[in-house]
């Protein structure tokens, strides 16, 4: 089933021309890996879908974008992102305890039950792997975790909110390789339910985890395949040189 | 239902948002109000430049020339003291003071642009008032000089605060880059960080001077409040705002003398809206 | 040649002399009004009501006038100053609008104080009516101290990380909500700073009570805020210019009062500042 339709996207920052006339489609169900250089549109495309963009006030969009069908511009914003969750590249937990930063989301949707808070803040953290490590310190302060913890307890929070796709935004960026491979291992279980696009500057990563790859330089997606074919036998010369480039 | 009250507070955080706006307005609105009154017997000429203020004697004579001269007179003798003392004092605490220091420094400016004016004027007329009578042999110490040295005073935390600000934003590389070249500490200062905070330092001294000429209780209870055309500094004057300040508890509302002080006003906003707007746009400039 | 060493010994010694010019009389300022003015405190001096036209007696109605005041200032300037801070600080554009707010937020800073009364004497003394009154006293010096609390607390407002606003909004929360529960709370040591010193701002402050509100010689405490009210600051005017042979030690007990009640503002916002540095977790 096709979860994003996107058509002719361009996206512009004052003059900069930060995409050019993308078009593409994202699967249910699958994880979508977004390479390329930095400068090259796929942390822009990436807050498109959730309209994060929208903050910026240079920001000018032409073109559409469709979740399942109907144009997300559309859809109220905050009902949007509550559908589209999103990782950022550092892990940011809010100055809150590690409870409130999962239920944080939650209890702006309206819900002030404890139970039902403190029933959703264990599901959320047992989907990402955290519960066991944090369990008896729920009211510490987010802050003294370390940064594998705190990135899935962002990854947690997201998906407190019950979202159906996770938008992942370099998410290992700053993470030893151990505590990458916790998240990366998260994100595979996480496809069973979700939908996923993954933005990273690590080629491997993109080459372990997603079922498809899409290739952005200087704005323009170059190509989209699956992620072994884009690994063993790019269609495009810029592709192949990126990825060797990156494999020395 | 939540969509409706954020829909409220939003309408009544940008109301608030433009009420800087509509007080400024308000402020000069009614200074007009009550004070335009007095042009319809005074000329706005013979207003600004009549040599005498008697608002009380029959009829009034409403010139306000010996204030306008008592303001310049003080603000221009503070200005002598405060601009070198000030700007001395930021390059100092900007960039010579160990940091240690420059935070003692910079709280006990603070602390001295905290002291309430009538305490300044308070302390001023108990100590600096009987030392400049008996230093000049004066028969009175409540002269010009004395409103001078105390303003000069209460200029100085806003010219060193904002001096150091312009300082502290020159980016490290200039001085670096003089200081490569073989220039002493101090040669660095004089040829490059001062040229190149000039306009933040002017803006600080504009700013600080703003400051002496709208100082009220201070000025009135130390330059003695002659409302005479000054010859030099060492006699009494009275400012523009310590004439407001004295006179208006005693003028019936409605009256020209109560007219004309609000017409002092509209002179004062003037003055301290050109100032402040003069000094926004150097700030602005060193910004960019 | 001149040797540039010397050179800048001469002219390090001249710019330790301004500072030392500018510190030293602050310094002798406050130890003179402490040294001379904390013999006078005792309790009497604090809870009496003057008498004798002022030349006995204690301080109790100006300390309670200045509370009165300072009180009301707040409550109109807080809300105002905030939300106006907020809407510099979360919704305005980077336009001619802004620019011109902000343009009045200074020019507002630097209209003299006199002005101030002059203007409060006009719209709320007489256009409004509320005649010389604790209302029309605390409306003026509201206004009056709205620019220090807009700009601290926009200052305040602005050192929230930008990330922090954009997780809460990717979690679907409102833009509002992201204020209100986030930006808002790790903003409020910093609007507390401004507020303290807007509360000492206005506390100090004498001419623009001169004729909104200061009583000259009252000595009974005001029962609505419709009456007058004798203040800390317009006393220490008065007994120090306007009434003669007043005992010297009534003076610097006024004056040390009222410093001591500044400054005391003064320090505890210097203090939360510094121990909000400290703590920032971000």
């Amino acid at each position: 089933m096709v979860k994003f339709e996107i058509h002719d996207l361009n996206i512009w920052f004052d003059s900069t021309h930060a995409l050019k006339q993308v078009n593409m489609e994202i699967q249910s169900n699958e994880i979508l890996s977004v390479i390329g250089p930095s400068n090259s549109g796929k942390t822009t495309f990436l807050r498109t879908l959730n309209r994060l963009n929208d903050l910026n006030t240079s920001f000018k969009m032409t073109g559409a974008v469709e979740l399942e069908r109907e144009d997300i511009k559309r859809i109220d914003v905050e009902v949007l992102r509550r559908k589209i969750g999103m990782v950022f590249a550092l892990p940011l937990p809010l100055p809150l305890s590690i409870f409130e930063n999962v239920a944080y989301g939650i209890r702006m949707h309206g819900e002030n039950k404890k139970k039902v808070l403190e029933d959703k803040v264990e599901e959320a953290l047992q989907q990402a792997y955290l519960w066991e490590e944090v369990k008896d310190r729920l009211d510490e302060s987010a802050f003294k975790l370390s940064g594998g913890q705190q990135q899935r307890l962002c990854i947690a929070r997201t998906l407190a909110v019950g979202p159906e796709v996770i938008l992942f935004d370099e998410p290992c960026s700053g993470l030893d390789p151990i505590s990458t491979a916790k998240v990366e291992d998260a994100m595979i279980k996480l496809k069973q339910k979700y939908t996923i696009v993954l933005v990273t500057n690590n080629v491997k990563q993109a080459a372990r985890v997603g079922d498809r790859t899409a290739f952005f330089l200087s704005g323009e997606l170059i190509e989209l395949d699956k992620t072994d074919k884009i690994f063993t036998t790019p269609q495009d010369k810029r592709t192949d040189g990126y990825i060797r480039g990156k494999f020395g | 239902m939540r969509k409706f009250k954020e829909f409220i507070i939003e309408k009544l955080i940008v109301i608030c948002g433009l009420a800087s706006i509509f007080f400024v307005a308000l402020i000069f609105l009614f200074l007009l109000k009550e004070g335009l009154a007095v042009f319809n017997t005074v000329g706005p000429f013979k207003f600004l430049f009549g040599k005498s203020w008697y608002p009380i004697s029959e009829p009034a004579q409403l010139g306000i020339l010996p204030l306008i001269l008592g303001s310049l007179l003080v603000t221009l003798g503070a200005a002598v003291i405060s601009i070198p003392i000030g700007v001395g004092c930021a390059v100092y605490i900007a960039e010579i003071a160990p940091a240690k220091t420059k935070e003692i420094l910079k709280a006990g400016i603070e602390l001295l642009a905290a002291i309430p004016s009538v305490v300044l004027g308070f302390i001023g007329m108990i100590t600096l008032v009987p030392l400049v009578k008996s230093i000049f042999h004066l028969p009175t110490g409540l002269t010009a000089l004395s409103g001078s040295i105390m303003l000069a005073f209460m200029a100085m935390p806003t010219i060193v605060s904002i001096a150091e600000d312009a300082l502290y934003s020159i980016p490290k590389t200039y001085k670096e880059g003089a200081l490569a070249l073989g220039a002493t500490h101090w040669q660095t200062i004089w040829r490059v960080m001062l040229p190149a905070a000039s306009s933040g330092i002017l803006a600080a001294v504009m700013l600080g001077i703003g400051r002496v000429i709208g100082e009220t209780m201070a000025v009135m209870m130390i330059t003695g409040n002659a409302a005479v055309m000054p010859n030099n500094i060492l006699v009494p004057v009275r400012t523009l705002t310590a004439t407001i300040a004295a006179e208006m508890g005693e003028a019936v509302v409605g009256s020209e003398h109560y007219f004309a002080l609000f017409a002092i006003g509209i002179v004062l906003f003037i003055i301290s809206f050109a100032i402040n707007v003069t000094a926004d746009l150097f700030l602005h400039k060193r910004q960019q | 040649m001149r040797n540039p060493y010397r050179t800048q010994r001469v002219a390090f010694f001249f710019l330790l002399l301004a500072t030392l010019l500018i510190v030293i009389p602050v310094g002798l300022i406050v130890v003179v009004i402490i040294q001379k003015g904390l013999p006078a405190i005792n309790w009497q001096f604090l809870s009496d009501m003057p008498r004798q036209g002022m030349r006995a007696g204690g301080i109790f109605p100006a300390i309670v006038g200045t509370l009165y005041l300072v009180s009301g200032a707040i409550l109109f300037a807080l809300p105002i100053g905030l939300l106006a801070a907020i809407y510099l600080s979360e919704y305005a554009k980077d336009n001619l609008l802004t620019r011109i707010i902000k343009l009045a937020i200074v020019n507002l800073a630097g209209v003299p104080s006199v002005v101030y009364g002059l203007f409060g004497l006009a719209l709320f003394v007489v256009f409004l009516k509320f005649g010389a009154s604790i209302l029309a006293g605390s409306l003026t010096l509201g206004i009056m101290i709205l620019p220090v609390i807009i700009t601290t607390s926009r200052e305040a407002l602005e050192s929230v990380p930008q990330s922090f606003r954009e997780v809460s909004l990717s979690l679907g929360a409102s833009k509002w909500q992201t204020i209100r529960h986030i930006v808002l709370p790790n903003a409020i040591p910093g609007i507390l700073t401004g507020t303290i010193l807007g509360l000492g701002r206005a506390a100090g402050e004498t001419a623009p009570i001169l004729f909104t509100v200061a009583a000259f010689y009252l000595p009974r405490l005001p029962k609505s805020i419709f009456d007058q009210a004798m203040a800390l600051p317009y006393h220490l005017y008065v007994i120090s210019t306007q009434v003669p042979n007043v005992d010297e030690k009534i003076r610097y007990g006024t004056a040390f009062v009222l410093l001591t009640l500044v400054l005391f503002m003064n320090l505890v916002a210097i203090i939360i500042r510094y121990k909000f540095r400290k703590k920032k977790k971000w």
